[in-house]
């Protein structure tokens, strides 16, 4: 029996990777200086859907909410193997939280039709707060089964996972559809398939090519423009190459729910985390000099 | 959501599993005492399960004016929909204005499918709750508010999130950012004890096996902690730092990379996805201190730093800097703690 899976993925500014290029004067990180990447725990939700293709049949399609940039995580879904990409994007849905993230793209599934599974990473390395997924489960009314560690058995309309529990783990049964999240111990991601590269390479969403038409025809008035990009879009659709590009309108959003008025959590302050400079006390490498800092820290008491 | 109640209770969500506390709902219990008074309301612990009510006594010895329990034998084991349908019945009926719950695996699983249900803001992995105000842009104030104070960007900055409209005010607390509070046993508190409206329908998971394996090591409890990085090389080389541990009695600890280089069993990660520590003593050995792992052990009263690369970021928060090969270093350490006994 084959399954549809969707899979929800997000590009991150890579802050795993804070060199000093990305440093500013003050010790504090240049935000916009952080390379854009796939988030890693959404290669892992990707590589877990693929896998389910392999065994049994049945379409992947991926889906991102983001600026049109992100356009690059959906050609690196197609290289690895995924059938379909959704680019959701909107100037609205700027500044939304998870709980106005997960309404849009609850709205996104939905508007996909039937699926069996709905995948994503745990949390994203930005946010660090793994909230959209398990609030994308209920928008959709579907059980969830979080920090996916091993799919263990899938079998008619039944899946059997084994999932962390912090200090151990548990298996679970349910009745799909079921929405998972999937940890980074869950597998290691393939790479990009050379030939799904050749094929993919030149898939874009409406997006860029309006970009690319501008830059291209820098003299060009609005028609003409569109002309272009309608022609560009239509070439790259007849050849399986376009990536589909949806707005909240197309999806039927509520707008209150949406961006910043969508969102009940607001930044009150941002603080940058400077690496401070304390009172540091620098010790000789020598046998004295380390005797004399354990002998020091015997007489305050630190050391029983 | 809840509309603004400014008489709303604090609650926190008291996990249990088996019948027995959760530790981080404990570690919670000061803080959300604090916040109760501050916002001079009552504070609330909510607690699901099955033949759990005995559990009352030690909550409100920990600071609960309040204990709302929902037992039902459907409620035995933690599942999703069914823990969340109690909750959002709970909050519908009874409005707090905060509900806080420790950031455990299930705590992150429960949250948030509660603030989607119930239409409130949730803000993850808090390391500091306040109560202050908040001006909008356009100069309206909202004072009294949680501020939900939590690292973010994979912690290279430091958040504070409020949510002014769309109540309760939610948040997860990593574990071990607050210290567990003295029980005060001559305390006295009120049970409430409600329905669960739930069904087996709202039981789509069924639990085959569980295994839960007793950690390792306490690293919360720890007075001194040694800690073993990417730089010790090799697991057989961590036998540096089992030793230097053993003389001080101190607990091994790691960093990230050490446990990914299979050096060490995770259950000694200290970080910002291991455990949050605040020892006494902190000695990292070939640590070079990413910030998510300084996000983890910052806070310790003291701390050495043994490294090779005489720019690493752990020296940036050491009180004593060792710059030197700690193959050598090291037994230079265990030989002066070995003499002073």
């Amino acid at each position: 029996m084959a399954y549809n899976c969707v899979v929800l993925i997000k590009q991150v500014p890579d802050t795993k990777r804070v060199t000093e290029k990305a440093m500013n004067e003050d010790g504090t990180v240049n935000r916009a200086a952080l390379p854009a990447i796939y988030n890693p725990e959404d290669l892992n939700a990707l590589e877990m859907a693929l896998q389910i293709k392999s065994e049994f049949g049945g379409r992947v399609t991926v889906i991102t909410m983001g600026l049109p940039a992100a356009s690059a995580i959906l050609r690196e879904s197609l290289y690895r193997g995924a059938d379909d990409a959704v680019l959701v994007t909107d100037r609205r849905a700027a500044a939304s939280d998870t709980l106005a993230t997960s309404y849009i793209l609850s709205q996104a599934v939905k508007k996909l039709g039937k699926y069996d599974l709905v995948l994503c990473g745990r949390q994203a390395i930005d946010g660090d707060t793994a909230q959209v997924g398990p609030q994308l489960a209920e928008k959709l009314s579907i059980p969830q089964m979080t920090c996916v560690l091993d799919l263990l058995e899938l079998s008619g309309k039944t899946i059997t996972a084994r999932r962390s529990i912090g200090n151990g783990w548990q298996e679970v049964k349910g009745k799909l559809p079921v929405l998972l999240t999937v940890t980074d111990e869950a597998n290691s991601p393939r790479v990009a398939a050379a030939k799904c590269m050749m094929k993919y390479k030149k898939a874009r969403s409406r997006a860029e090519v309006e970009a690319e038409v501008k830059g291209a025809n820098p003299g060009a008035n609005e028609k003409k423009a569109a002309e272009l990009v309608d022609a560009a879009c239509k070439a790259l659709e007849s050849q399986g190459l376009l990536i589909k590009q949806w707005d909240l309108d197309f999806l039927g959003a509520d707008l209150q729910w949406c961006g910043r008025s969508g969102s009940p959590t607001k930044v009150h302050r941002i603080q940058a985390v400077v690496l401070t400079a304390k009172e540091t006390k620098t010790i000789t490498p020598t046998q004295e000099g380390i005797r004399d800092m354990v002998h020091e820290l015997i007489v305050d008491h630190t050391i029983g | 959501m809840i509309k603004v109640n400014r008489k709303g209770e604090v609650w926190v969500f008291a996990e249990q599993h088996e019948g027995k506390l959760e530790e981080t709902p404990l570690e919670l219990m000061s803080k959300a005492r604090d916040l109760a008074d501050t916002l001079g309301v009552k504070l609330g612990a909510v607690l699901l399960g099955d033949n759990v009510k005995r559990l009352s006594t030690k909550l409100i010895q920990y600071g609960a004016d309040k204990v709302y329990v929902v037992e039902n034998g459907l409620l035995e084991h933690y599942q999703t929909n069914s823990y969340a349908k109690a909750v959002y019945d709970l909050v519908h009926k009874y409005e707090p204005q905060v509900m806080i719950y420790g950031a455990t695996v299930t705590g992150r699983d429960l949250a948030p499918r509660v603030a989607s249900a119930v239409k409130a803001g949730l803000t993850a992995d808090c390391t500091d709750l306040q109560i202050g105000d908040h001006k909008t842009t356009d100069g309206e104030l909202h004072d009294k508010l949680l501020l939900q104070i939590r690292p973010a960007f994979g912690g290279n900055i430091i958040a504070t999130i409020i949510n002014y409209d769309r109540w309760p005010q939610m948040a997860t607390v990593r574990e071990g950012v607050m210290a567990m509070p003295e029980p005060d046993v001559h305390r006295k508190g009120e049970v409430i004890v409600e329905k669960a409206h739930v069904s087996a329908d709202e039981l789509p998971i069924e639990i085959l096996k569980e295994h839960r394996a007793e950690k390792k090591v306490n690293l919360k409890g720890a007075r001194v902690i040694v800690t073993g990085g990417a730089g010790v090389g090799s697991k057989e080389n961590f036998r540096l730092v089992y030793d230097l541990a053993n003389c001080l009695g101190a607990a091994p600890g790691a960093t990230r990379a050490a446990v990914d280089l299979g050096f060490i069993d995770r259950d000694h990660q200290v970080g910002q996805t291991g455990t949050t520590v605040r020892p006494c003593l902190y000695i990292a050995v070939g640590v070079s201190g990413a910030i998510q792992h300084q996000a983890g052990m910052s806070e310790s009263q003291k701390i050495i730093a043994i490294n090779n690369d005489r720019d690493a970021p752990i020296f940036q928060i050491a009180h004593f800097k060792v710059v030197g090969d700690l193959n050598k270093i090291v037994p230079m350490m265990i030989k002066a703690v070995k003499e002073k006994a």
